[in-house]
């Protein structure tokens, strides 16, 4: 079986059989993780340029490294070095790039629909590494290899996502996986930080934590941005914290067995005590790692390979 | 010279006509409306199976001259006017200059004057550098032209400041046009906040960001006696504000644009930065609330809000690029197409909303009628040709348009201007 799609800019647009493909490769991916030789040599002769027009560190380097160990030749763009500070558009930047010949462009921006405004200019794979608030999909796809490892299967798994779900980068990409996938999504978080239409999106939605944290299988906190308070969406992180804070009380009321996710930066403290994120149910750091797997995954199938190939 | 407009479905809303008849044009005036006038002496133009109304007067046009002429020139604009229908336009005045001042709206009367046989009616600003603060100069720019005052896409804020223009601008006869927009509100939205925004994660606007500010002008025309015009109503909570004012007799009216009565926010997905306007394209229910509004008179005039922006403007990302589109040419048979021919609203009403409306709403004598002694401004179409507009056919110097390539059935024949004939079929 091979990949349908040229690109993947968002999980809105994958079908379930789709998504399970690339989390097969990726597991075989994985492997190659633990190998002292961590490299394979599927996309050699092939460019990736990571095109990161916000800072993300943790996304580039998992990028990179996945480009890295499918020894791919990379080429970090980023903004501040970049000539948009000049004023170039950003359809120039792509058009100026597109002569050095890449097979793939892995994009982080600040705009919802980056790669949709991109497409017509280039003849390259385009990998969306967040647009905006709109979509992050490899995030998905790595919160999706975490939470089959730890549950095999998403039929039925009540999953509940709490955090800011009006800024989250995240969280779209997540319910438009979830629900391909079978689980039930619920949102929470304050009623501020939830913007209005989110059952359009097939989800429940509720500002009570405690509620809705009863009998979940999964529960994937958000970051919280300090900056928010500024802006008067909530009066204190204190206060967010009584609220929304995942405390090992609160973790309770979840299934027993619970897994615990977060996509990071954590703020300890503020969306999750520190004895949760450390604690027995967090998966967070194994998040991290398939990170790596799942972007190896994406770009292999992406670039030309196919999943038998991946086994040798 | 005499010009003979022969056998043509003559619609006037003001005297309620709608018949088959001639229309012999002399010395800029209306001569006669009768059956079968004699040719003798005069240029016949065959309107048959052609609508004759009143000129179309579009009163929400920026023509982006002087200061913004790579995207426009006044030229270029009043050249997509005349190509789109329309015998006159309003140009907005968020210039560089802003017309806050009768030299400014001099320049655009001697420029209009000098390329182009459309008549221009230039907008005024209700506050100086439409910075929403001090009255501009009002009765100096009546003197020079202006019929209306406008902060359009700088709303004033300020009650205090919006009461001292309605009872100003009333005691001149202006008519004073709002932009209805709680900037706070709206905060950094860049669409309708609905569904499809919350799908796009881009910010949303909501429909109380226009219908807060329609009430306050709503309360303010009340308590001053004068007249307010809602510029382009997008929401249903506009529409029925204003209903229910009209009612109560407070002198308030409104205009609304094709694209909210064409398109949705379901357009906006696909990030399409021609489906970006402000107001931003709104549900289903809003768009009906819209053609209800217009089919009652609820919405008086029908505007094109013609925003042009140049290519490298619009093919950024979709929160970063300039809202607005270009409307002048496909105005005429977007609302044949899809208000007339899905019989909406009546001919009769719609060439209301383009022709008489606009005229009373400006107090322009002579105009939005056709009887004898007025001016002979004439708007000729066609219900049944189709229009199919490539960009080489937009005479705007930006072709910003989501309907470019759409099929769209009823076409501008020709449009009149002081009984010259200025035809939109090909010659030949």
């Amino acid at each position: 079986m091979s990949f349908a799609h040229k690109h993947l800019m968002g999980i809105e647009e994958l079908s379930a059989e789709d998504i399970a493909l690339i989390l097969d490769t990726a597991e075989k991916m994985s492997e190659v993780s633990r190998r002292p030789l961590k490299k394979v040599p599927a996309l050699r002769g092939k460019l990736v340029v990571n095109l990161f027009f916000e800072n993300s560190t943790r996304t580039r380097s998992s990028f990179e490294i996945a480009e890295k160990r499918l020894s791919a030749d990379t080429l970090n763009f980023s903004a501040s070095t970049s000539s948009l500070q000049k004023g170039e558009t950003l359809v120039d930047t792509v058009l100026n790039l597109e002569r050095m010949q890449p097979d793939c462009y892995v994009i982080r921006h600040a705009s919802p629909g980056t790669c949709q405004l991109i497409h017509p200019f280039t003849k390259a794979a385009l990998v969306n590494a967040g647009d905006g608030t709109h979509e992050h999909p490899t995030q998905a796809l790595l919160d999706a290899m975490t939470i089959r490892q730890k549950k095999g299967d998403f039929k039925g798994l009540e999953v509940l996502i709490c955090g800011d779900i009006s800024h989250s980068r995240v969280v779209r990409s997540n319910i438009f996986l979830l629900s391909k996938m079978g689980a039930k999504v619920t949102v929470c978080g304050p009623a501020t930080f939830m913007p209005p239409h989110l059952e359009s999106l097939g989800v429940t939605a509720t500002t009570d934590f405690e509620r809705a944290l009863r009998g979940k299988d999964v529960v994937m906190m958000l970051r919280i941005q300090m900056e928010r308070q500024t802006k008067g969406l909530f009066p204190s992180l204190l206060e967010y914290y009584k609220t929304f804070g995942l405390t090992e009380e609160r973790l309770r009321l979840a299934d027993k067995q619970v897994i615990v996710m977060h996509p990071g930066p954590i703020n300890r403290g503020v969306e999750m005590a520190s004895e949760v994120a450390d604690g027995p149910y967090s998966v967070i750091l194994d998040q991290v790692e398939n990170g790596v797997a799942v972007r190896m995954a994406v770009l292999y199938l992406l670039l030309g390979g196919s999943e038998d190939e991946a086994a040798r | 010279m005499k010009r003979l407009v022969k056998n043509g479905r003559v619609v006037d809303p003001q005297s309620g006509t709608d018949d088959t008849l001639d229309i012999l044009l002399d010395g800029g005036r209306i001569a006669r409306v009768e059956k079968r006038i004699p040719e003798k002496g005069a240029e016949v133009f065959d309107a048959t199976g052609m609508v004759v109304a009143p000129g179309f007067i579009d009163m929400h046009v920026h023509l982006r001259e002087p200061g913004f002429e790579r995207k426009e020139t006044i030229a270029s604009g009043l050249a997509a006017a005349l190509a789109g229908g329309f015998s006159g336009v309003c140009c907005m005045p968020n210039t560089r200059p802003v017309n806050d001042n009768a030299s400014v709206t001099q320049y655009i009367l001697d420029r209009a004057r000098s390329c182009s046989p459309v008549r221009v009616y230039p907008i005024g600003a209700v506050t100086r550098g439409s910075k929403g603060e001090e009255l501009a100069p009002y009765a100096e720019m009546r003197e020079a032209g202006v019929r209306a005052v406008s902060d359009d896409g700088h709303p004033v804020a300020s009650s205090a400041v919006m009461r001292r223009a309605l009872e100003y601008a009333g005691s001149l006869g202006l008519l004073v046009i709002d932009h209805c927009e709680d900037l706070d509100l709206v905060g950094d939205g860049v669409m309708n906040e609905g569904p499809v925004s919350v799908r796009l994660g881009l910010h949303g606007i909501p429909a109380e960001a226009e219908s807060i500010p329609v009430r306050r002008d709503i309360t303010l025309a009340r308590l001053t006696g004068q007249r307010v015009h809602i510029a382009h109503v997008s929401t249903r909570l506009a529409v029925e504000a204003i209903r229910a004012a009209k009612k109560k007799r407070v002198p308030v009216t409104a205009e609304a644009t094709p694209h909210h009565f064409s398109l949705t926010e379901a357009a906006v997905l696909g990030f399409d930065t021609n489906t970006k306007m402000n107001p931003p394209l709104r549900e289903q229910d809003d768009v009906d609330a819209v053609i209800e509004g217009l089919a009652d008179g609820t919405i008086d005039a029908i505007v094109t809000d013609h925003a042009p922006h140049a290519y490298e403007e619009k093919m950024v990302e979709f929160d970063r690029a300039p809202s607005g589109i270009i409307g002048l040419q496909t105005a005429v048979p977007l609302a044949l197409d899809r208000l007339v021919r899905t019989d909406r609203i009546s001919l009769k009403r719609m060439v209301d909303a383009f022709s008489s409306a606009p005229a009373r709403l400006l107090g322009l004598e002579g105009k939005g009628r056709i009887q004898e002694g007025a001016d002979a401004d004439l708007t000729i179409f066609s219900l049944r040709k189709e229009t199919c507009l490539a960009p080489g056919d937009i005479k705007s110097l930006s072709k910003n348009s989501p309907f470019l390539g759409m099929k769209l059935k009823g076409a501008v024949m020709a449009v009149i201007i002081a009984g010259e004939l200025y035809s939109a079929a090909k010659k030949g």
